[in-house]
Order: structure tokens, then C-alpha cells, then sequence
């Protein structure tokens, strides 16, 4: 009997019941008795002394618990946030990853950077005395703008910091990219700059400390998407309680896209407080606190060359990345431009050599870490633009040019790092050309023009690699963690199961997936599985959600320990009826004997599992409850080819996106449904990026110019067209469930994609990202005029 | 954020330089201004409390005259703080010359905003802080012209390339950042003339 429920069907998603009924439970919705509330004063300058903090006055107003400072934070010998991943400079030196203080105390080094909390009964009153705070600044210069930050001249944002450089990295062979550069019939150049991103989830962060003084112990409750890596972390390198004395609980959160992964100052000072002040304390990121202080995403400046040989093969390529780290390495900011950005450069291309090089470098802006993609959409960007620059300086049209290269043979080692074990690029390239109808384009071109449009064309092939892994390898590239995943599958007497994972879903639809893929081994109807997540006390462990690892590497892991208890329950099976557990098959929820017709229900044996009056007990455990640890093997590599198509007004330079296809090979689906919200979500972000989004501070003061929604243009319904998203399929080969990740490739496949389209349509060269209607509108005058000087 | 202006004062120089110059003559053309207390030779403090729509803010800044080359010309460098607002600093030089019976007064000024006021008002400020400009040399210029108050002639209006900005929907915010910000760039104007 078919499974209609398992892997490949897409049921409603069984959390949106709660969302959809305003039952979610958020941090903010959490109150607890005696609670307190925190407000943080933060920094107006970019970079300043401290020389004094004086809150005397602001103490003596109504309702204030307690005033806590970067002093208070010295006193308690508090340990400062980390970044979790070592990155080695080229000389063999370890990155410099400068103290990054819960309160600042003696500098202030971005506009937002956090003085004091100011704790009290009510937020108003918090948030009034913490505008009675007065810190004495001396302001320094401010190191904004990349291309000098590095210079001499430059400020130094840490003393321990010279060149304002934390390190300069390489990967790849330099020599023979050199050598196979020079040797080229062709080497196209580019320069380019990522831009940088406020992440802007729909929840902003959120956290409620709690100390109980009775047993010694905190709760915290937070915005994450990790709760166990910031336990982790606030308990080895914060100092704040051990892990048996500290419980993380991530509830509902609306939406992270990388920047609740990050264990950030607000969350653990709110934490820390609460034992100070003998007061639960609660804090709600404000929209405009989060503009300044939510770990900012991209912010790339690349130089990138491309060889190619006369028939138009890639040679060699060769980049120079100069990577924002803001004032702070945040937690996983160090990977960000290095290893989960450079293996990327291999594309979907059979490129023989790549040499790249990385310098992370700081500035007083907010903190740069992951943000959807993180890293790939920069590798993509470069790579895909380039492609199609090379394309149209060699006249090969550019699905051609990309087919010339594709990697057609797997496994596949790329010269950076990466073995791609499967994939059919061709057929995602066919199928995205076929339902864009390609060929069709200039008809409608020519259709655009006559309506005084310019239409454009832009294709994107992008690769991405999902689920850092295996452990292994991620150790030895400097993590500080392993990268496997968790899950416990619980049977209750009664015959329904508790999934317990250490992922966290914040928009992913786990509670769906994860019960689909119970389903599809156990047999018992979604409705029957709960799945846990979110929570240290319940939860044995986990890395939490990012990278698109969670169906990868968590949902891997649910399902080994799904397969172990259809184990367990052979043996009860075989105990029952007096046979050989060998002899036990088992299908959709039914062990039976092979050759007779005695037969258990997995619910009935879930029952003689708990109740064991007759077991052999030094033979056989009763209960019904198994967990695994999944380490994968490698990274998962979703691959595909996206195509947009644009009009452009020239009057007006505003950009129209008209048509686009989508064609991803994500391997198997677990729910199509989920598998397409998330394509949709990451195209419009990725949208967001190339047309609209962009974050700013002034170039000489560096504060935030870009700090509400009135200056930073987030996408809109209007903005977006209506996507076509087909999926081509090669399952993964290494994980159980044949899978690969699909949570960030909407967002890495789409910026290339817009502007190669808009170049398109233009006849342009480059245009940077945000290609706002002023940048297209010039963009058009400057093709325009030399025609009009004719 | 950049601003430029000129005035013509039916005035001798000298007059105007000596307005410029009493603490009482600028109390009365800052709008808004309720003290202005010379500290030094050069140094001058005001506070000045501004409101638009339901909006009330008061703000402490300080002023230094600075290059003085009376009565032809001075850079004043302020700065004011609006507290929970953010911040605002300023520059402008002030130039004085005799064309006739009148005075033909002019000034670059450059102002930088942060925390807030940078955050969420920048692009909104440039037309209040113009229009608070003009208020007060449409003020001054009044008073160094005495009878003649009437042949006041404003060149190039500070407010003529400001019009936007302004309409509905704006936050407090914005419009405190502005005054304050406008509040500034006229304060310093005030005591470089001090």
C-alpha cells in the first residue's frame, strides 16, 4: 500500500495551524512572573574612547532595577563572544580575532555598538532612563570604506589589529593559474562588489533571561537557530553556567535566514543580567535596533580573471576578495568569505585551475556574518556574471558557452576543495530553456521594442554545496565544532511517535518534513508524529539549522533512528511470536512472519514495548526509543539553472521582471510543496539583492544611512512576477535519504540571473547591485547618448 | 549635508559684524532660542528648544569662532547634542562683503548627523534644517537692517533648494533630528558672527 504521506507527497504543513490561528508562541509572547525589562544603550558614533559612562542620573529615575556596564561585564570576569571557525593566513598565522566584549567598555567601534543594559520594571522606563545614560565619547576617525580600510592611513579599529586585517587567505594552486592565465587565448576581467544586506527576518530577535536561585540554574529563551550551539557557547566561552545549569529554549521564530544563528551580546547580557539583578529580564529587538546591530550579510569586493582557450573553454580563474568583517568577527564570520564562499568557484564548470585569495578585514559597521547562502551567493554572483561577460565578449551565446563547460562525468574533484558526487547540469540547462522557451526570446524582444521596452534575457547555473560535512573536514578547515546532526525517535505506549531534533525550524516546515520521512519508514500517519525541536532540556544535542543541512544531515539522522527502531521492534516481534528476527519483515507500519500470517501493527508492538511482563530482559530492553548521530560523508550539491527574464522602461528606469523559471535538481523531494515555498522565498530575496536592497553608512562618519525601511527597499508582492519551478532529479548518493539541500538556493541561483538579464537589456557591460530604476535610468543615457551623437 | 546662502543687508559691514557679535541679537533670530551665553571671546553656548507639529525638543550645543578676520570673516565649528536623539556637528564659514550701502552676507555650511537623527532622518533633514536657516537670517538681517528692515533682499535663499522633504507621515524622530540639526548649522552661523 502506497504511502501517501511519505517522501514526495506534500501535506499541508502541520504547523501552520497554529501560525495561522495567531497561536505561534514567539520569545516576546513568553512572560514570566517578576519579570524585568532591558534596554540597551547603544553607541552613536562609529568608532570612539569610551572615557567615561555616568548613570548616576539615569539610576535615580522611576522603576530602574539596575544599570549594567561594560565595567560590570570586566568585574565578573565575563568571557567575550567568539567566532567558531579558525581561518589560517597565508604565512601560517591564525586569524586575529580581537575581544568582542558583551557591553562595550573602552571603545565603541560601530554606531550601535552596546554600552550598558539598563534593566526596569516596565520597557518605557527602561528604555527613558537609558536615554538619561551619558557616555563620555572622544570620537575617532571611522574606517568605512573597504578599498582603504586596509591602507595605512586608515584608523585602527583594534590595537591588536594592524591594517585593520584579520587575515589574508588563499585556496587553490597560484602558480598554475598563473601560468595557465597567461597561456589563455582570452582572460576576461571583472571587478565587482557584493552588496551588503540587512537580513530584516519578520521576528526580530528576542530574549528572556531567567535565574533560578534555587536550584542555581538559567533558562534562556531566545531568538535562535541553534539553541544548542549557544548553550555551547554560553557556557564554555561566556562562563555564565555550566550546560547542566543553563537551558536554551529557541520556541517559535519567525524566520532567521542566517542571522539567528549568531550568538549575539543582547541575548547573553539579558541572561547574565537576570541573576544580578534577581529579576527575569526580557528584551524585543526594536526594527530600527536591528537595522544597527543584526549580523549584516555580504559585503564583498572581488577582482576576478578568466581565462579561456580559443574554442571557448575555461582555462583557469583567478580572484582577489577583500571580505567586510565589520568592527567584530561574529560567530561564523571567518567561514563566511573562505571556505563556504571559494569551493564554490568551480560552478558547474570544469575550470582545470582556481587560485582565490581573501582578505576579512575590519570597518565600524555592524558585524558581517551568514545570511541565506552565505558565501555562495558571492561565489555564484562573480562566477555567473563573469560567464556571461565572457559570453558576450566571445559571441558565444551564453547557454552555450556554459554547456561548452559544463562537468559532465562524477564524481567530479574540483581544483577547490570539493568532490561533487552527482549531477546532470545539462538537463537542468535544458529543461529552464525549454520552459523559458529560449529560443523564443527575440520574438518577444522584438515585441518589447516596438512597446518602447528593452527586454532582456539573463541565465544563471549556480551549484551550491549544502550541509558542511563531513566533521572530518570541517576540523580540519578550522571549525570548532563537528557538523553532524541528531534525532531521537520516541514511540509512545499508545502508538504515536516524538521526533527529537536538533535542527531548529523557523520557516522550513520540519514539523512536516521531518514527520514525512518518520512516516515513509514507520508507516504511522503524520498526524502520529510530533516532532520536538527547540529546546536543550528536551533535545539531546544538535548543531541547529543553517546551510541548508537540516533535510540533509538532521533529516538523515531522524531516519537512522527510524530504521533502528524498526529494529527493536523485530526483536519484540520475533520475542512474541517464538521466531528468528531475521525472519520479521516489515512494510507500511506491518511486521509480519515471512511465510505465515502472524502479523503485528508497529502500534501494537510500540505497546508490548512498554509493557514487558514476560521479557527476557537480559535479552531484550523493553521501551521503544532509539536516537542516532548522522555524520555525512560530504557535502549535499543542489544544482540547477534559473533564467529571468525583464523589461526595462527607459524613461523610466524602472525594472520589470516578466518571466522566470526555476529548474533545480534538489535529488528527492521529501515535500514538493515545502521544497517549492522555499525556492519562491530564496528567488525573492535574491531579487531583493539585485534590485532593490541595499545597505549604506556614510562613507566618513559611518553611521547608518540605510536604517529603516524608508531608505532600505525590501521586496515586495508587486516586486516579484510569478515563478515557474520545475526540478530535475539526481539523488544524492551519500545520505539515506537521497536528498540535498533547497533552503538557500532561490537566493544564490537569483542576483546573476536579474543582472545578466538587465545587461541584456541594456546592452551594458555591468551594472552594480542594487540596479535601482536611478542606476538602470543612467545606465540606459549612457548607451543612449553616443547613438545620439550620431 | 551641504548648504549655502546668500543675504543682502541694507547695513554697513561693520553693523553687521557687530550683531553678529550680541549674544541678544542672536537670541532673538534663532528660532526657538531661549539662551545664548558667550563662555569666551570665541566660545559661545546655546540652548535651543524647537517644535514642529506636536514635537518639542531642546538642545545644548557650542559653538567656536574660529580664523577670525573681523569684519570680513570666521568659521564657526559646533557641536550639540540632543540626547536619545543623536548627534549633530557643523561647520560653516561666513564671508562679509560691503557692496554699497549694503552688506552682501554669504556662508557654506556642512553638518553631520548620527545615531538616530543619521539612522532614520538623513534624507529628510537637509530641507528642515534650510528652512530654520532662512527663518533666522530672514530674522537677522531684520534686525542689523533696523529702518531699512524692508531692503532686505535674500539672494540665494538657503530653503530655495529644499522644498522636499516635507509632507505628511514623517516620525518625530525626523523632525527632531531636523530642528536639531537646523538648530546647529543657524547656531553656528549666529556665533561666527559673535
Amino acid at each position: 500500500m502506497a504511502n501517501t504521506e511519505g517522501m514526495g507527497a506534500s501535506p499541508r504543513r502541520k504547523e501552520d495551524q497554529r501560525f495561522l490561528i495567531g497561536k505561534g508562541r514567539y520569545v516576546d509572547d513568553i512572560d514570566v512572573p517578576h519579570q524585568a525589562y532591558g534596554y540597551f544603550v547603544r553607541s552613536p558614533y562609529a568608532h570612539a574612547k569610551i572615557l567615561g559612562v555616568d548613570i548616576a542620573a539615569a539610576a535615580a529615575m522611576p522603576g530602574v532595577i539596575r544599570i549594567l556596564t561594560g565595567a560590570d561585564v570586566v568585574a565578573d570576569k565575563l568571557g567575550g563572544l567568539i567566532c567558531g571557525w579558525m581561518i589560517h593566513s597565508k604565512d601560517g598565522s591564525p586569524m586575529k580575532a580581537p575581544p568582542h566584549p558583551i557591553l562595550a567598555h573602552d571603545k565603541v567601534r560601530y554606531a550601535g555598538d552596546h554600552v550598558a543594559l539598563v534593566v526596569a520594571e516596565t520597557k518605557a522606563q527602561a528604555k527613558d532612563a537609558g536615554e538619561a545614560v551619558v557616555v563620555d565619547y572622544e570620537e575617532l576617525p571611522a574606517v568605512v570604506n573597504l578599498a582603504t580600510a586596509q591602507s595605512a592611513g586608515a584608523a585602527q579599529i583594534h590595537s591588536e589589529v594592524p591594517r585593520n586585517t584579520s587575515f589574508e587567505w588563499e585556496l587553490g594552486d597560484k602558480a598554475g593559474t598563473e601560468a595557465a592565465l597567461a597561456k589563455s587565448a582570452r582572460v576576461i576581467t571583472f571587478d565587482l562588489i557584493n552588496n551588503r544586506l540587512v537580513p530584516n527576518p519578520m521576528e526580530p530577535r528576542a530574549a528572556l533571561g531567567v535565574y533560578d536561585a534555587g536550584t542555581d540554574s538559567f533558562t534562556l529563551y531566545t531568538t535562535s537557530q541553534n539553541p544548542h550551539v549557544a548553550r555551547l557557547v554560553l557556557s564554555a566561552f561566556v562562563g555564565i553556567a555550566p550546560e547542566h545549569k543553563l537551558r536554551v529554549v529557541a520556541p517559535d521564530v519567525g524566520g532567521g535566514f542566517g542571522s539567528k544563528i549568531f550568538i549575539y551580546a543582547e541575548e547573553t547580557a539579558c541572561l547574565w543580567a537576570s541573576k544580578k539583578v534577581g529579576r527575569p529580564v526580557k528584551w524585543t529587538c526594536e526594527r530600527g535596533e536591528a537595522f544597527l546591530c543584526d549580523a549584516h550579510g555580504r559585503d564583498h569586493r572581488s577582482h576576478a580573471e578568466l581565462g579561456m582557450d580559443e574554442n571557448g573553454r575555461f582555462t583557469a580563474l583567478k580572484v582577489k576578495t577583500v571580505a567586510n568583517m565589520g568592527a567584530y568577527l561574529s560567530t561564523f564570520a571567518s567561514a563566511v568569505p573562505t571556505y563556504l564562499s571559494v569551493p564554490l568557484l568551480a560552478g558547474q564548470y570544469a575550470t582545470p585551475v582556481i587560485y582565490a585569495e581573501v582578505d576579512a578585514v575590519f570597518t565600524n559597521t555592524a558585524p558581517v556574518d551568514a545570511y541565506r547562502g552565505a558565501g555562495r551567493p558571492e561565489a555564484t554572483f562573480l562566477l555567473e556574471r563573469i560567464v556571461d561577460i565572457a559570453a558576450d565578449e566571445t559571441g558565444i551565446d551564453p547557454a552555450e558557452l556554459r554547456r561548452r563547460n559544463f562537468i559532465t562525468t562524477f564524481p567530479y574533484q574540483t581544483p577547490v576543495a570539493l568532490q561533487y558526487d552527482v549531477g546532470d547540469y545539462n538537463a537542468s540547462m535544458d529543461k529552464a530553456l525549454e520552459i523559458a522557451d529560449y529560443a523564443g526570446f527575440p520574438a518577444r524582444k522584438a515585441e518589447a521594442a516596438k512597446r518602447g521596452k528593452l527586454r532582456g534575457i539573463g541565465l544563471s547555473a549556480y551549484i551550491e554545496a549544502c550541509g558542511v560535512a563531513p566533521s572530518k573536514l570541517a576540523g580540519q578547515l578550522g571549525a570548532g565544532v563537528g557538523l553532524y546532526e541528531s534525532a531521537q525517535v520516541r514511540f509512545n505506549p499508545t502508538g504515536n511517535v516524538q521526533v527529537f531534533t536538533g535542527c531548529h525550524s523557523h520557516g522550513q516546515g520540519h514539523e512536516t518534513t521531518y514527520a514525512q520521512i518518520i512516516s515513509e519508514v514507520l508507516g504511522v500517519p503524520i498526524d502520529a508524529v510530533e516532532v520536538v525541536h527547540g529546546d536543550t532540556s528536551s533535545v539531546q544535542f544538535g548543531m541547529g539549522t543553517y546551510g541548508s543541512r537540516s533535510g540533509s544531515v538532521g533529516g538523515s539522522a531522524a531516519r537512522k533512528a527510524a530504521e533502528k527502531i524498526v529494529e527493536k521492534a523485530k526483536k519484540i516481534v520475533a520475542f512474541r511470536f517464538e521466531c528468528a528476527a531475521g525472519d520479521i519483515e516489515f512494510d507500511d507500519g506491518v511486521f509480519t512472519v515471512a511465510g505465515t500470517d502472524k502479523k503485528m501493527s508497529i502500534q501494537e508492538v510500540a505497546f508490548a514495548a512498554y509493557v514487558p511482563h514476560n521479557y527476557p530482559l537480559d535479552e531484550l530492553e523493553p521501551g521503544l526509543n532509539e536516537s542516532a548521530f548522522y555524520d555525512p560523508l560530504n557535502f549535499t550539491y543542489p544544482a540547477g539553472t534559473h533564467i529571468c527574464e525583464l523589461e526595462v522602461d527607459p524613461d523610466t528606469g524602472v525594472t520589470t521582471i516578466v518571466n522566470w523559471t526555476a529548474v533545480d535538481d534538489f535529488g528527492r523531494l521529501i515535500n514538493p510543496m515545502i521544497v517549492h515555498g522555499q525556492v519562491h522565498g530564496g528567488i525573492a530575496q535574491g531579487i531583493g539583492q539585485a534590485l532593490l536592497e541595499g545597505c549604506i553608512y556614510d562613507e566618513e562618519s559611518g553611521q547608518l544611512l540605510t536604517g529603516s525601511f524608508m531608505d532600505y527597499c525590501m521586496p515586495r508582492a508587486d516586486d516579484l512576477p510569478s515563478y515557474k519551478v520545475d526540478f530535475t532529479e539526481t539523488a544524492c548518493s551519500h545520505n539515506p535519504l537521497g536528498v540535498k539541500g533547497c533552503g538557500e538556493a532561490g537566493a544564490i541561483a537569483s542576483p546573476p540571473a536579474v543582472i545578466n538579464a538587465l545587461c541584456d537589456a541594456i546592452g551594458c557591460r555591468d551594472i552594480t547591485m542594487p540596479a535601482t530604476p536611478e542606476k538602470v535610468w543612467r545606465a540606459v543615457q549612457a548607451k543612449r547618448r553616443p547613438l545620439a551623437a550620431e | 549635508m551641504d548648504m549655502s546662502g546668500e543675504y543682502r543687508i541694507p547695513a554697513p559691514r561693520e553693523v553687521v559684524w557687530k550683531a553678529l557679535n550680541d549674544p541678544d541679537v542672536l537670541r532673538r533670530s534663532i528660532p526657538g532660542c531661549e539662551e545664548v551665553v558667550a563662555k569666551s571671546a570665541d566660545e559661545l553656548e546655546a540652548t535651543v528648544s524647537a517644535a514642529v507639529g506636536p514635537v518639542k525638543a531642546r538642545f545644548k550645543g557650542k559653538v567656536k569662532l574660529m580664523d577670525l578676520n573681523p569684519p570680513v570673516s570666521y568659521r564657526l565649528v559646533g557641536e550639540g547634542s540632543g540626547g536619545p536623539a543623536g548627534f549633530a556637528k557643523g561647520e560653516a564659514a561666513v564671508r562679509l562683503a560691503q557692496d554699497g550701502d549694503f552688506t552682501v552676507l554669504s556662508f557654506d555650511a556642512k553638518a553631520q548627523i548620527g545615531g538616530k537623527l543619521a539612522q532614520i532622518g538623513s534624507r529628510l533633514i537637509d530641507g528642515t534644517a534650510r528652512k530654520m536657516a532662512d527663518e533666522f537670517f530672514s530674522r537677522f538681517c531684520e534686525i542689523a537692517a533696523g529702518a531699512r528692515a524692508a531692503e532686505v533682499q535674500a539672494v540665494k535663499p538657503a530653503a530655495a533648494a529644499a522644498a522636499a522633504g516635507g509632507g505628511g507621515g514623517l516620525s518625530p524622530l525626523v523632525w527632531v533630528g531636523g530642528l536639531i540639526v537646523a538648530g546647529l548649522v543657524v547656531l553656528g552661523l549666529l556665533l561666527a558672527y559673535g
